[in-house]
């Protein structure tokens, strides 16, 4: 059954990555790109890593797409409009997907089996960032803040 | 006898599976997935049909008239009238409109609803699906919504549309904080995120009388009075349907949709007011525990959907009462109230667990609480301006 739900899943994040990648309109590109993450989060549902599909979701569907989506409405006129083909992208993204590739089939470890590892339970994630990873933690909820109190800051209304 | 009642669902879909016994794992999985979904839209969409018509009747008991009293009795009928009239409305698409998003708008935002749906255990052992992380999920996938607005608006190629869309995304996005802060002091006292543990821990009784449901320590109180709101403002119900505010902007980003379309943003909304206050449910209310010991005969389920329809007067109760607000009041009070006061309650809930979770960390917890509201209170009423509104844009 997973085999099933891996193969329907690939096809899909598949499909809307290359519709992602390829469609004419800008903002359906934003949007296929929203699509295929959802399908990198069916995979982590797959996988049993539930808590890192929910966050996929949450920060990238929630958040990354919607900004996506205001900074192309914001930024350029042509929203509806065709966009050109653009081949120096598709000669890098080649170069990437290749390198990629070559450096995985290269590697060694990929043809040692795995040990086996125990599931990556919420709770589990929360005692380890709550133990052993309390500074990275305090000093990203520091940024975040700060970042908060700037996007606040850029938006107040000026004093006359 | 009452545990079999209680239990009847539960046995019922066992029934069911059996006959499939013998049969490929994978088939009985699948088969036990799909019950739940016919379950799930089976209960909603009549508990959809039957709100449409009571808000309506609700709403005209408030203001003095009869309201629908045509189809069956006491018109309850009109659902299904209704539903026959939006399915053979003609679906005017606009020319200019963005055909493929259009059409996927209202499905996204129906599908998100019916999917946050899913995590909230309607009885003892009675949940759609039970995940790990199930606070989480109705969060992360309720996060999707706003994009679907905005598809809504965008595709529609109309300025009311678009306009409504910013103003929808807008409070949304400022009320996801307060709705998602005011659930941690419930995840921080659990310890999980599971929705079936957080109905557990809310099981016994203080003094053998009063339920320990969260609301009534003094930040569960705070914190679900602000869940409350925020649901309301995320379902974008009166007060705070300010982005299809119809004396502005004709109807915000659902202008351009007609007939089914139409409905399915309707219904949207519904699910959504039905998952957010399942949640409130769940989080603060005991879930489907009773409110006595003697009262526990009475199944667990029929206790879950008596607050669910409590929680849902409510709603129509203030969209009989209360007007529309205007949008700048609506950010003032998400930021500069809500949010603090939000982070109160979590303050609030850690003072109570390390006081001992008794009458002193009740009382702590509720001084906390106070002090913070006050001295709030206060700073807002100094700084509130007077001076007449200023557009900076329209000048």
């Amino acid at each position: 059954m997973s085999s099933a739900a891996f193969v329907i899943i690939a096809i899909f994040t598949l499909a809307a990555a290359l519709a992602a990648a390829t469609l004419r309109k800008l903002m359906h590109a934003a949007l296929s790109f929203a699509a295929a993450l959802v399908g990198l989060a069916a995979f982590f549902f797959l996988l049993g890593a539930e808590f890192v599909g929910l966050a996929l979701v949450f920060i990238y569907i929630g958040a990354v797409a919607v900004l996506i989506v205001f900074t192309i409405l914001l930024t350029r006129r042509d929203v509806g409009e065709d966009r050109g083909f653009n081949w120096a992208g598709v000669i890098i993204a080649l170069a990437v997907f290749c390198g990629l590739t070559w450096s995985i089939l290269a590697t060694q470890s990929i043809s040692i089996v795995a040990p086996h590892i125990r599931a990556l339970t919420v709770k589990r994630i929360g005692e380890a960032l709550m133990t052993g990873y309390v500074w990275p933690l305090q000093c990203v909820g520091v940024l975040l803040t700060a970042a908060l109190i700037g996007a606040l800051i850029l938006v107040m209304e000026e004093k006359r | 006898m009452s545990k079999s009642i209680d239990q009847v669902f539960v046995n019922a879909k066992q029934w069911l599976l059996s006959w499939l016994a013998g049969s490929p794992t994978w088939l009985i999985q699948v088969a036990s997935i799909l019950i739940n979904i016919f379950m799930l839209l089976a209960v909603f969409l009549t508990l959809f049909a039957l709100i449409s018509v009571l808000e309506r009747k609700i709403l005209a008991r408030m203001q003095n008239r009869y309201g629908p009293n045509r189809v069956g009795p006491f018109g309850l009928f009109q659902p299904i009238a209704d539903g026959i009239k939006m399915l053979i409305k003609e679906d005017i698409v606009p020319e200019r409109a963005d055909k493929i998003v259009h059409f996927l708008a209202p499905v996204l935002l129906a599908a998100v609803a019916i999917l946050t749906l899913g995590v909230i255990p309607y009885g003892r052992n009675m949940a759609s699906f039970t995940i790990d992380g199930g606070i989480l999920f109705f969060f992360a996938v309720g996060s999707a919504t706003e994009l679907a607005v905005f598809m809504a608006g965008w595709a529609s190629n109309n300025k009311f549309s678009m306009l409504g869309a910013m103003r929808a995304i807008a409070q949304m996005f400022s009320y996801e904080l307060p709705l998602i802060i005011t659930v941690l002091p419930v995840v921080m006292v659990v310890g999980s995120l599971m929705p079936d543990r957080i109905v557990a821990a809310q099981a016994e009784y203080t003094f053998g009388v009063v339920p320990r449901w969260f609301v009534f320590t003094p930040w569960g109180a705070a914190a679900f009075i602000l869940f409350f709101v925020s649901g309301l403002v995320e379902s974008n119900r009166t007060p705070f349907d300010v982005p299809e505010g119809e004396s502005e902007i004709v109807a915000g980003h659902m202008t351009e949709y007609s007939g089914f379309k139409y409905a399915t943003f309707f219904m949207a909304e519904y699910l959504g007011m039905f998952a957010v206050s399942g949640l409130a449910a769940t989080l603060f209310l005991g879930g489907w525990h009773a409110p006595a010991r003697v009262l526990e005969i009475v199944p667990s389920y029929i206790w879950f959907f008596l607050k669910l329809s409590v929680l849902l007067f409510v709603y129509i109760w203030l969209r009989g009462t209360l007007p529309r607000t205007r949008i700048d009041q609506m950010m003032n009070i998400a930021w500069k109230f809500m949010l603090p006061m939000a982070f109160t309650c979590v303050i609030a809930a850690a003072v109570w667990h390390y006081a001992g979770r008794g009458l002193r960390g009740w009382l702590w917890s509720l001084f906390v609480i106070a002090i913070v509201y006050s001295a709030l209170s206060i700073v807002l009423d100094i700084r509130r301006k007077f001076a007449p509104r200023v557009y900076r844009f329209a000048e």
